[in-house]
This record gives C-alpha cells, structure tokens and sequence, in this order.
C-alpha cells in the first residue's frame, strides 16, 4: 500500500497500515519536556492522573531552554523542581547551556528518521528535518504520555510542497520557509502532514529552519525524506521512503529561480512580503538565533557579512546559538569572534529573547529585526513593540545599516 | 445570561496569554486565570463572568502549544468557544481540558461583542434574544472527553485513550 511519510512512521508504531482519519494509540519514541512546562506536566502526572512515577525514563527527556539561565526566582524554583524529578524519575536531563531542545534532540540524535518524538512545545516540528514525525502538545497530552508511556492521534492527511530549483545569491531556507507561510497561509496546513520534496540537496540546517515553521502553517509536522545529508549522518529504516504512488491531499509547487528574500512584517509569520518593499524600515535590534536560524551556518552568514564591519549607530545584536556544540564551532573559527568585533553581544544557547521573557526583551516601541519564527503582536516584550522575521543575511545587512536593507546591497 | 466576548480571525495564544504571565514565571500568589488577554483585550482579563462565551474568527488558538492558554480561560470558567475553525494543538488542548469548543462558521457572523447569549451545551445550542441555533456536534470522542471533564479524567475512567 503505497503510503506518505507520516502514514509510514504511524503505521509502523500502530504495528498495522493507517490511513489519514484514523485515531491510533501508539508509543512515542520520544517524550520532550522543557523548563517552561516541565513543572505542571509533573504536577498533572502526579496529582490529577495519579501516577507517582514515568512509564519509562527511557522515552522522557527534559531540556532548560526556556528560561536558562533562571531569570527570577520564580523560575529558579521551577528548575530546582525539575533538577529533583529528574533525579527521582531517572530522566535525561539537559542543563542550562547546552541548548534549545529542537537543536539537542537532532544533535544527539534522539531524534532520527522514522521516530516519533512528542514535545511540549508547538515547534516539535523540528524533528521532521531528520525524517522523524516531530509534533508539539499541551502539557496535559505530554503529562499523559509520561505516565502511561503512550499517546493518541488522529492520523493526519499529508501536503506535499515540490521544490524546483536551488536558491539564488542572497536567499535561503529561511526565504523559503517565509515564502510557504505566505503561499499558503497560518491556517493552510492545519492537522495535515507536510512532506517536503525536490531538497535532496539542502543540507540539514536548511531543513531545519523549514520544519521548525511546519507549525506557523498550522500543520501538524512537517516531514523531510531521510535523504541527502540526513541519509549520511543518520540510520534510515528501510520502511521509510518517497513513495510514488503515495496519495496526498494538496501539492504546492514553489519555483526557487523566482524567489526573492522574503520578510514577515509585524504582526503575523503569513504577512509575508518580497524584502524590496520594506527596505529602509529604522531597527533597533537585531536578533540572530532561535531553533529556525540559530546554527553555526546561520552564524557564519551574518560574520561573512559583517567582517571588518561595524554594526549602525545605536543598533544592538544579540547573538543566541541554538546550542552549546553550535556555539563553539562559532568559537573554533573566527565567527564569534567577528560577530563581537562588530559589536554584537552573546547570550546562553537556548531560546533567549523569542518569547519575550528575558535576554533581550523587547520595550515599548522598540523595533526588532528577528532571525526567528513568530512575530505575533508583543511576543518578545511590549504589545506597542514590532517584529519583523528574515534570514540571517537580512539580519546582518541590517544590523550594518541600522535599517531593514537587502543584503545583496552590502559590498564585500 | 452570558456575555458575548468576540474576537478576529487568527488570534493567536500569544494574545491569550503572553508567555511572560505563564505559571513559570509568575509568584506563589499570582494565577494565570488573571492574565487571559491582559494585554489584548484588557477589559476581558478585568470583566469576564463565569459562563461567558468566547466568539472568534478562523484559525482560533493559533500558534505557541502553550496550555495555559486555554487553561487560563478554563479557570475562569468560560462557558464555551464557538469559531469556524481553530488551530489544531488548541483545539486538542481546549478538550483536553474539558472547554466546550464548537465549529461553526455562520455564529461569528450573528453574534455582536457584549451579546446576551445562553449556551445550551445539554443540546448544542446557542440561543440569543431573538433566535436558536443549532451547534455542529463534535466527533463522539471528543464530546465524550468534553462530557467527563477532560482527558485526564476520561483515562482515569476508561483506563484507556480514545481509539485504543
């Protein structure tokens, strides 16, 4: 039976073929809970389902992404709690500083082709990058899923996107991931499954930076075939492939020959425009990370960009690797290095500034120039404060002028 | 009698609730019931009556998977959510958490904001001063989540998930 990528790794869980629409109970891989939730997804475990200890330590990992280091005591508490239930329970547990939990997963590997990892947080489509069904849930779901070691789903439909091309001087995934939200809209994938094909080429940072937005289409993962440079780092089932025959419920083409940089203008992720149309827009800080464009390659653009260089007058860039292992290769070479000399300020690897609790908040008015994922109104500090979304490239061009300026434009 | 609250198309849980008042982040004496639309809509997080009914636009709960979201409207007891679509994770979330959520496309075009409204969850209805209507039914597994007060309590009941 000729099935989707999301039909295969269901229907190897299930133990038998599923078909889109059918509700399944099966056991996750993986189980991810970070700081921000962790401490009442131990509580709905314990107190309201009744269960003193996780099914198996084995599927649980916990990650301090969120709010790492603690930034007031209410937070430092919550950690201590964790620190405690992961000692108890025997659970996985990654500390301050090694990174944002979408980054460690792949990293280590937790996350391979064909698994499924549950996370309690919506950007779990991550894991699609390396061929997984990477989906994100509430805490009660996660609470659930620790103390009965399984989860429910509705088996989804799957899009597929066809991409002709490669990318043009100045544009990547990000534009590509940008362009998607805009073709198709923040409610366009909603419970489907979106299989990405013709990006065999597209090296596994890329990959990531577009599943890490599956959930800004609504969608439920978004799924790569284990091809390419996952099929060299990574074991790929043998029950996982693109099927030909396999039936989906939308294909949308994208032509990468016509793709310009793209941004998202404040206050949506699908308000997407070509960048010529923003250009000259004042910034006030540049921020350069999360799990969409965190990475080394993402860090390595804006240095490549910025050498030599000074960030404008009065512009600040903060600079939050996706993880530890990202920012010492950045430390290896000469890119940190040239992201400090130009000005730039580093925070602790994990999600820094995106939702707008500390490192970087943002202040009434402020205008901010993000690498990330979600631009919604007041996310990462005052309701009167703006966030535009765009690659690395466009963010260092950015941090050099002081205004929303195409890098194309930036001479060596 | 409860009061109409009507909001746009895609509101996002940012709105709902910005990460900044999620429980791990607020004090012992703090609860996140007094920070729903604190900054989207003020007077909501001041006035809201238990039994209220949230009307929106498409794609309601779209965004971050962030449960207080809707927890935050739980706690302070809103009587249901009735739009033409929701995003999924919120959706899921919302049953979860036992919150009567309704999919219809045509009540968003005939309740206004501060309507008086009774929510006839017995019989799927929405009755105003002058009409009655008719609620899409939800899929049985869901309205039997919703019934028994959420999933927790439907595992501990069932000693089993929906569909297994």
């Amino acid at each position: 039976m000729a099935q989707t990528l999301a039909e295969q790794i269901l229907s190897h869980a299930a133990g038998r073929a599923v078909a889109p629409g059918e509700l399944i109970t099966v056991r996750p891989d993986v189980i991810m809970a970070h700081d921000s939730l962790s401490p009442t997804i131990i509580k709905i475990m314990r107190e309201r389902l009744g269960q003193q200890h996780v099914a198996d330590p084995d599927q649980c990992v916990l990650v301090m992404d969120h709010v790492a280091p603690a930034s007031n005591v209410a937070t430092a508490n919550s950690q201590n709690i964790i620190r405690a239930f992961s000692r108890e329970e025997e659970v996985r547990l990654f500390e301050v500083g090694r990174g944002i939990c979408h980054q460690v997963l792949v990293e280590e590997q937790l996350a391979r082709p064909g698994r499924i990892v549950i996370g309690s947080d919506s950007h779990s489509t991550s894991y699609g990058a390396v061929g997984a069904f990477g989906t994100g849930m509430g805490s009660t779901d996660i609470a659930l899923a620790m103390g009965t070691g399984k989860v429910w789903f509705r088996v989804p439909e799957s899009i597929k996107v066809n991409v002709d091309g490669r990318f043009r001087p100045g544009v990547d995934a990000k534009d590509l991931a940008l362009k998607l939200a805009r073709v198709m809209g923040i409610g366009g994938a909603t419970y489907a499954s979106v299989e990405y094909h013709g990006l065999e080429w597209l090296p596994l940072p890329g990959r990531q930076t577009m599943s890490s937005m599956a959930i800004e289409l609504g969608a439920k993962a978004g799924i790569f075939p284990p091809d390419g440079e996952v099929a060299e780092r990574f074991i790929v089932p043998e029950w996982l492939f693109i099927d030909p025959d396999a039936t989906y419920a939308q294909t949308i083409t994208i032509n990468l020959d016509e793709l310009e940089p793209q941004i998202a203008v404040p206050h949506s992720v699908d308000d997407v425009v070509d960048l010529g149309e923003v250009v000259g827009q004042d910034v006030d800080v540049v921020f350069l990370g999360t799990c969409t464009n965190g990475r080394y390659e993402d860090l390595r653009i804006v240095a490549d960009l910025l050498q030599g260089k000074q960030l404008a007058p009065g512009m600040r860039m903060l600079v939050t690797p996706a993880s530890r292992q990202e920012l010492q290769k950045a430390i290896a070479d000469d890119t940190l290095n040239t992201l400090l000399e130009a000005g730039g300020t580093l925070t602790t690897p994990g999600c820094g500034p995106c939702m707008g609790r500390h490192q970087g908040t943002l202040g009434e008015g402020d205008v901010c120039l993000s690498t990330g994922n979600r631009n919604f109104k007041g996310r990462m500090g005052h309701p009167t404060s703006q966030i535009y979304l765009a690659s690395p490239a466009v963010a260092a061009a950015t941090a050099l002028t002081g205004k929303i300026t195409d890098p194309r434009e930036i001479k060596g | 009698m409860a009061k109409v609250w009507k909001f746009g198309t895609d509101v996002d849980t940012d709105q709902i609730v910005p990460g900044r008042y999620a429980p791990y982040m607020l004090k012992e004496n703090q609860d996140v019931k007094d920070y729903a639309f604190i900054e989207a809509r003020p007077d909501f997080a001041q006035n809201a009556q238990p039994g209220d009914v949230i009307v929106a636009g498409k794609n309601f709960g779209c965004g971050s998977s962030r449960e207080y979201a809707p927890e935050a409207l739980r706690r302070r007891q809103i009587g249901g959510i009735i739009a033409p679509s929701f995003a999924r994770i919120f959706f899921r979330n919302a049953i979860n958490l036992g919150i009567p959520v309704f999919e219809s496309s045509e009540i968003v075009e005939l309740v206004a904001d501060g309507d008086e409204v009774t929510l006839d969850l017995e019989n799927g209805r929405l009755l105003t001063t002058n009409e009655t209507y008719q609620l899409p039914p939800l899929p049985d597994f869901a309205a039997d989540i919703i019934k028994v007060g959420g999933i927790t309590k439907y595992v501990k009941e069932n000693g089993r998930f929906p569909g297994e």
